[in-house]
């Protein structure tokens, strides 16, 4: 489903992926995972092309990304299309209601007619447990409310990918567990899934493999069972022993 | 005597505070005390009047410059110009600014009832202007036809009087003659020293003016009414300076000299069309409350789009399309939109002979979108980045993310500001007077001429302008609150 060659991209001098060779096969669901600035987010944003890169190849759903790909270039949104992506802040669109902002992107680029988008966009309301909420507006939600939200718009345009950028860092612990268990029913129910977390328990929990990436590299790749609990690398070790003090 | 000037200073200098109308006697024993006799006029009426010289830029020369230096010579005292504008020179004499007036006044019966007039020094004669092919023989043909003239000139109390409030009310002596000649009006009526210089000339090869004398008319020193003694002075230097050709040799000196300045004098201006408040004038008020409504919401209506497509231009374009945006906004915002509207309507008239409304929505529209594609650039990168990658992320193009995430969510920004600027459109569209178009404003500064008065006109155009201003406040304020349910301000 992913396939990754040689992924590098800097920032100025600072090199922030460095060569990332991976694959992802359909249904894996990957806990990505590692200390701050290690080029977690930038990887995962690679993959739909919200930041460009300078070297590599990245094969995604069928499609083909390489660097250098216009902003409005028709590919890419055939990519988003195929390929969901869920934020730390949510980013739901404040001038419209949770029913509209599931249903835009499905009506506006999809051309899917409004009963239709609308019925769609009910029924994932109901996946994620909101379905009294359909004409609320995101103020009027708490956090956790609206990152369900904004599971349920990605959800809308049926991707064969779904990538969350550490979902659950902006909300309050008892928020947490809702957002969890909505992301817990996807991997159940068989999506290709990356989730950048700082949630061990969770990532041993639901995922097939674990990723460390620090430094700009995958430092160790492996199931749950092996990352977390015998880690190989140094890098690891300390991370995981620091995850534990902490 | 020292206490009277002195009293006579400081009732000028408290004058304009409203506190009623001074008297103001004794004008001719200050004279005499001071050495100097101090006369209002306005270089801007031009030549020959009283204009800058040429030839010593700084220096202001004229026939009444001339006039006034031999009247003074002939009182034993000096003479000073004092610059006011023309409209206000009676006011501004009764309220003690200078001694008299001596800038093109007209003797009319009505202007004779308000402050004292002296003996002739001029006599005009009212000339009308039309295009060499016209078929317009006398003021006589010239019903349903558009006449030009100068606001509160004699010429267009004639104008009223034959015809109604009809005439096309210009505020410079060049562009009635230029809107003749782009046949954007049929005939011009003004006084001959007007006609003379600045219609009927080479650079007018187009226009023709009438042999006939349609009125005549003169001119006059204004003295105010508590002065009779200076008034006698002022008389006697004129009747003097008649007698012994001093008079002749001025006037001659600027080419004024003609017949009739000897023949019999002409009568005054007889009809007294000082007006009060009636239906019609209620009626004419709020007609130019309606142009300057529907000026201020068609100019808007064609700044916000200009301004959004300035603003996106400028926010996400490529560097030649920012640096387009960049220019356009800096020049015109840059430049006076006085100077804009007189480029449209006079600059340009070889090459779009636009209408006044036209010019006037156009100049105002351009001029309002500069200002607004900066209010919306303000709008637009006050958003969030997250929501233009959330957008793209769900497969948005790019202008479909403009136009479904960050257009509405700019304009529920931009309203507050928008509000600001559609108020100050409202009043600004005032400017477009210039170019002949009768908006409120202007039919107040008419209205309040013609009953000499300015509070009553002023404060019915101001009740006219909140009239138009609060609702439409009072709407955006509603619209905001529906837009902008998350953006309310918690309490600090």
């Amino acid at each position: 489903m992913i396939s990754v060659r040689s992924l590098s991209k800097r920032h100025g001098e600072r090199e922030v992926l460095v060569g990332v060779t991976a694959t992802v096969e359909r249904g894996e669901t990957i806990a990505i995972v590692g200390p701050s600035g290690g080029g977690k987010s930038t990887l995962l944003r690679c993959l739909n092309y919200l930041e460009g890169f300078d070297a590599g190849e990245v094969e995604i759903a069928g499609l083909a990304l390489r660097p250098g790909m216009a902003g409005g270039d028709p590919a890419l949104r055939r990519l988003r299309t195929r390929v969901g992506m869920v934020f730390q802040q949510f980013n739901l669109f404040p001038h419209l209601t949770a029913l509209d902002n599931i249903t835009l992107a499905p009506r506006v680029v999809k051309r899917a007619s409004r009963g239709d988008a609308e019925a769609a966009a009910r029924e994932l309301l109901g996946h994620v447990g909101l379905a009294d909420r359909a004409g609320a507006y995101p103020h009027e939600l708490s956090g956790g409310q609206q990152q369900r939200i904004a599971i349920a718009r990605a959800l809308a345009q049926q991707p064969d990918v779904m990538l969350f950028d550490e979902p659950t860092s902006a909300l309050d612990p008892e928020m947490r567990d809702d957002v969890m268990e909505v992301i817990r029913g996807l991997a159940g129910a068989g999506m290709t899934m990356l989730v950048v977390t700082h949630e061990m328990q969770f990532a041993h929990d639901i995922a097939s493999r674990v990723w460390v990436i620090d430094r700009g590299t995958i430092a160790e790749d492996g199931p749950p069972a092996q990352v977390v609990d015998q880690p190989r690398t140094a890098v690891a070790r300390e991370f995981f022993s620091r995850i534990r003090r902490a | 005597m020292a206490l009277v000037i002195a009293a006579g200073a400081a009732s000028a200098l408290i004058g304009g505070c409203g506190a009623g109308e001074p008297e103001h006697g004794g004008t001719l024993a200050a004279i005499r005390q001071r050495g100097e006799i101090t006369w209002g006029g306005d270089v801007q009426g031009g030549e020959p009047y009283v204009y800058e010289d040429p030839d010593h830029p700084g220096q202001i020369t004229g026939f009444e410059v001339d006039l006034m230096a031999a009247v003074a010579r002939r009182l034993g005292v000096r003479a000073r110009m004092v610059q006011y504008a023309w409209s206000n020179l009676v006011p501004s004499l009764e309220r003690g600014d200078f001694d008299i007036i001596a800038n093109g006044l007209e003797a009319t019966a009505d202007r004779r009832q308000r402050i004292l007039l002296s003996d002739p020094y001029f006599v005009y004669a009212e000339t009308l202007t039309v295009r060499t092919d016209s078929e317009v023989r006398s003021v006589f043909d010239l019903a349903g036809k558009r006449i030009g003239t100068l606001n509160q000139t004699y010429a267009y109390d004639i104008l009223r009087m034959l015809y109604g409030d009809v005439a096309k009310v210009y505020e410079g002596n060049e562009e009635p003659y230029l809107d003749l000649e782009l046949g954007r009006t049929d005939a011009v009526l003004l006084d001959n020293i007007i006609a003379d210089r600045y219609g009927c000339t080479a650079s007018h090869p187009r226009l023709k003016c009438l042999p006939y004398d349609v009125a005549r008319g003169t001119y006059v020193m204004g003295i105010r009414k508590a002065d009779p003694e200076l008034k006698q002075a002022l008389d006697g230097a004129l009747a003097a300076m008649r007698r012994d050709g001093e008079l002749a040799r001025i006037l001659g000196k600027y080419k004024l000299w003609d017949a009739r300045q000897t023949e019999a004098l002409p009568s005054e201006g007889n009809a007294n069309l000082a007006r009060g408040v009636d239906g019609d004038l209620v009626r004419q008020f709020v007609a130019a409350a309606w142009v300057t409504l529907m000026l201020s919401v068609l100019a808007f209506l064609l700044a916000v789009p200009v301004g959004a497509v300035l603003a996106v231009a400028r926010v996400y374009g490529s560097a030649p399309v920012a640096g387009f945006a960049r220019l356009y906004i800096e020049l015109f915002r840059g430049t006076p939109v006085l100077l804009q509207l007189f480029v449209l309507y006079y600059g340009l008239a070889q090459v779009v002979n636009l209408g006044p409304v036209e010019a006037a929505v156009l100049g105002l529209g351009l001029n309002y979108g500069a200002y607004e594609a900066e209010v919306y650039r303000g709008a637009l990168l006050a958003i969030p980045r997250g929501q233009s990658e959330a957008s793209r992320a769900l497969g948005l193009a790019p202008v479909q993310t403009l136009w479904h995430v960050l257009l509405p969510q700019a304009l529920r920004l931009a309203l507050p500001p928008m509000t600001n600027d559609f108020v100050s459109l409202l009043k600004d569209s005032s400017l477009v007077s210039v170019i002949a178009v009768i908006e409120l404003t202007k039919r107040m500064t008419i209205a309040a001429v013609d009953m000499r008065s300015w509070l009553v006109p002023g404060l019915l155009c101001a009740a006219l302008y909140l009239a138009l201003s609060f609702p439409l406040s009072e709407l955006a304020r509603r619209l905001e609150r529906r837009l902008a349910r998350d953006q309310r301000p918690l309490a600090l």
